[in-house]
């Protein structure tokens, strides 16, 4: 919902809360007035769990609330956060792109490759996300206008993408030299990792593009009634390629965030991180039926999944409830999606 | 009063289902208030009610598909609190709703007899099943073969699927809501056949349904609600088209139309449509004139719809020209279409019209949002501004710009398409089914909006299978048959039995022959 993003500064220059409007009284009840009252269940549905779970470790492990460790945490899922945000875009326009992982170790070698062959940092910055975009592109294409389904285009896609990783690699680790090479992901500004910084920004943006900018209601149209959207005037495959391929693209900067921290390139197709992926997104109230979601919950929604794996850690659980605990979220998030749902109609 | 008297009054003066007091609501929304109501055994008694007025809740808790949160509900004397419809269906009471609820692909007997099939050890005995349904056919006078797939059947004999299974189960009574909605011409017919025939059979209706004239028809007994209450309970014979009207309304509606204006056919030809053809359209060929409504009759079937969509762009158009305010017109997609001032409000809004999840606000402004943006951001303060404005224009009703458009009624969803185009201020309107399941105050609204829209130079070409709303707005009138053009009326030659006459004409041999 565009409703409960956070103010922007695009927002405020272009839509100060208007004062002294006539508005009627149902109108106020719902009105920018009283921000509580604009809390929608969904945002509520995702946030009760994750502050009661981060209130439920400050309270029983003393390194859990420390700047270090929390830091750590952001710091780690920086390119799950920024793949994740992107892949919101695809879901809500009524798709899903399991193909992530793969591109994410795509890039992960392209950037390897390109920084152990001297090219400057920046260039193989780009040219790795290129190579995502152009992936993601290509899933688009293949599932709007040849119309194959994207789950399965996408899962295809996948196997490809991992296969010419591999290839390039004969499946070795592509070691970068290169210690600038680094810096995307190791360099601190105001003691924060500069991939963290990355993410923040990425993430920002994206939030922004969905709810504020006309592609943005271009996608929640596409996701929400296709056929609609098309009789009003909408592209709706070309939205759908477009979203596409920033998946492609921030699963290609996660690799290469990531990458650049270890220095080196890794073509492993990494299924793991496509499902945490997707988990993240769904936990966090996007419809595996397109047409609602917004970016801030499905960072929430990684966020959550990645309190309960470092609650466990720090707290010394058997790491094997922890999958069990990550399933029943995500079977209580889409099971709270077809109930309501279900009530609306 | 002891058991036995109660038992020998219950064929004689125990209404089958009594309601007192009954109150629902959904969230905030009182849907229902203090409904007292008898429905007698053997009788066809109708609701009737502007949408929202809570009719379709009604006959829903009736059939336990809904519950009331107060009062209660008696079935032959005796309290029941049904939960599910199975329940109902354990009363004898069973329901048809406006979504019809057939699986496609299984055959007439097995959708008929669906969860209570003839078993022998387990297996469904398909021998049985169909000697069953042969049973349950004649009995009730249906001729629908028992092995057709449900799928390839029209909706009029879906329905029939619907009333045999409700019968298979030994209903005593059938809420059907809505049921003539979808249907057109001798199918109508037929099921007012139907429903006669079910009264005859002691079988007990209660029909929902915004037909009037229907309405009279049929029932023995009216229900006029307004606003979740019950306003009046009268035999049919008492009431008129206009007294349930001001029933419904609360106020009488002084005209049913707005006052038509003389054909402009001074006027430019804002859009000429030249031997068109698409799937269902063979060759058409018409001009428009700004600020004329142009109307465009048929039956269902007829290409009207598909006419429409080839000309709107929708559909790819396999041959012929379309010009726009004397400009060719590329059939390449709605965007192209809108851009260059050619809007259409399409048939189905659930399908083909409105985000049901997004607020009234983006509905509106979906197809105009590049006037509201800069550089690819949304002035949300201008949409806002601009949408509302419209959507005073269109006077949505008891509903917030901000309202999630899946919560309107269906009058006010029509309303929000409305507002879209003409935020898009459209020099040729296509108008599929307007008012498709508005209710009566809405419809007026409505055509005003359409009239307006012409009176200001917009040119409207008007689809709707209402005839008297063609008749009542349309100031020259073409009528299709087999994706042709058969008939132009102009104002003094239309009337019902004209347009009848040309829809269902049978084309002269030569052209079938060719």
């Amino acid at each position: 919902m565009s409703a409960d993003r956070e103010t922007s500064p695009t927002a405020a220059a272009s839509a100060p809360a208007p004062p002294d409007e006539p508005l009627t009284p149902p109108d106020r009840a719902a009105g920018l007035s009283s921000p509580l009252a604009r809390i929608h269940w969904r945002s509520a549905g995702i946030l009760t769990p994750f502050l009661i779970l981060f209130i439920a470790l400050s309270i029983g492990s003393a390194p859990f609330l420390t700047k270090t460790n929390l830091l750590n945490i952001l710091d780690q899922q920086s390119a799950t956060l920024v793949i994740a945000a992107a892949g919101t875009f695809v879901l809500i326009s009524g798709g899903i792109d399991l193909s992530v992982g793969a591109v994410y170790g795509l890039a992960s070698v392209v950037y390897g490759e390109l920084a152990a062959h001297g090219w400057p940092p920046a260039l193989a910055v780009i040219a790795a996300v290129l190579s995502g975009l152009l992936v993601g592109a290509t899933n688009g294409v293949v599932s709007t206008y040849f119309r194959i389904n994207s789950l399965i285009a996408t899962l295809a896609m996948s196997f490809v993408v991992a296969g010419v990783a591999s290839l390039v690699t004969a499946g070795n680790l592509v070691l970068i030299p290169d210690q600038n090479a680094g810096q995307i992901a190791r360099a601190e500004f105001l003691t924060v990792n500069m991939s963290t910084w990355v993410m923040v920004i990425v993430v920002i943006v994206l939030g922004l593009v969905l709810a504020r900018s006309t592609f943005g209601r271009y996608v929640y149209a596409a996701g929400g009634n296709a056929e609609a959207a098309r009789f009003a005037g909408v592209r709706v495959n070309l939205v759908r390629v477009i979203a596409f391929a920033l998946s492609g693209g921030a699963a290609a900067l996660g690799g290469v965030l990531d990458s650049a921290r270890v220095l080196e390139g890794n073509s492993t197709n990494n299924t793991t991180l496509t499902f945490t992926v997707v988990a993240g997104i769904v936990v966090g109230g996007t419809s595996i039926l397109g047409g609602e979601g917004v970016v801030w919950r499905t960072v929430i929604g990684v966020l959550l999944i990645a309190l309960i794996g470092n609650g466990y850690g720090l707290l010394s659980l058997n790491p094997l409830y922890e999958q069990i605990t990550l399933g029943v979220i995500m079977l209580l998030a889409v099971g709270l999606d077809a109930w309501s749902r279900q009530v609306r109609a | 009063m002891g058991g036995l008297e109660a038992r020998t009054r219950s064929s004689a003066g125990i209404p089958l289902v009594e309601l007192r007091d009954v109150s629902k609501h959904f969230g905030g929304v009182q849907a229902l208030e203090g409904i007292c109501l008898e429905i007698p055994s053997g009788a066809i008694h109708a609701l009737v009610g502007e949408n929202g007025a809570g009719k379709s809740t009604l006959g829903k808790i009736i059939a336990g598909v809904h519950q009331h949160d107060r009062g209660s509900m008696l079935v032959d004397g005796r309290e029941v609190a049904l939960r599910a419809p199975r329940e109902g269906l354990g009363h004898g009471i069973a329901m048809m709703a406006q979504e019809l609820l057939v699986v496609p692909h299984l055959t007439v007997a097995q959708n008929v007899f669906l969860g209570a099939e003839p078993r022998s050890n387990g297996w469904i005995n398909r021998r049985r099943l169909s000697q069953r349904y042969e049973e349950l056919a004649e009995r009730a006078g249906f001729s629908l073969p028992a092995e057709r797939l449900v799928g390839g059947l029209r909706v009029a004999e879906q329905q029939q699927v619907e009333i045999m299974r409700a019968l298979a189960r030994d209903a005593r009574m059938i809420v059907m809501d809505e049921p003539s909605q979808a249907l057109a011409g001798s199918d109508v017919e037929r099921l007012h056949g139907i429903i006669r025939s079910l009264a005859a059979q002691g079988k007990t209706v209660l029909l929902v349904s915004h037909f009037l004239r229907e309405v009279l028809e049929l029932a023995d007994t009216i229900t006029v609600m307004r606003d979740g209450r019950i306003v009046r309970t009268a035999p049919a014979g008492e009431e008129t088209e206009a007294t349930l009207i001001q029933g419904m309304l609360g106020r009488p509606l002084n005209a049913v139309y707005p006052p038509k204006a003389p054909r402009p056919v001074e006027a430019p030809v804002a859009l000429a449509v030249r031997d068109v053809v698409a799937p269902g359209v063979d060759g058409v060929s018409f001009e428009l004139r700004a600020g004329e409504i142009l109307g465009l009759a048929g039956l269902v079937g007829a290409g009207r719809s598909e006419l429409a969509r080839a000309v709107f762009g929708a559909d790819r158009r396999l041959g012929g020209a379309v010009d726009l305010g004397g400009e060719p017109l590329p059939g390449n997609g709605p965007l192209t279409s809108l851009r260059r001032g050619l809007a259409m409000v399409p048939e189905s809004r659930r399908e083909l019209g409105l985000l049901y999840s997004r607020s009234a606000v983006e509905n509106v402004s979906l197809a105009s949002l590049r006037d509201h943006s800069r550089m690819g951001w949304v002035d949300r303060r201008s949409e806002r501004n601009a949408a509302r404005e419209l959507l005073t224009r269109v006077s949505l009703s008891r509903a917030t710009p901000d309202s999630v458009v899946g919560t309107l009624s269906g009058g006010n969803q029509q309303k929000v398409l409305f507002a879209r185009m003409l935020m898009c201020r459209p020099k040729v309107l296509i108008a599929d089914e307007p008012t498709r399941g508005v209710d009566v105050g809405a419809k007026r609204a409505i055509y005003d909006l359409i009239v307006g829209l012409a009176e200001q130079g917009t040119a409207v070409l008007l689809i709707s299978s209402e005839l008297e709303e063609v008749l009542g707005l349309a100031q020259r009138m073409l009528v299709m048959r087999r994706g042709r053009i058969v008939k132009e009326l102009s104002s003094e030659e239309m009337n019902e039995s004209a347009i009848l006459a040309a829809a269902f004409s049978e084309p002269t041999v030569t052209e079938e022959a060719a």
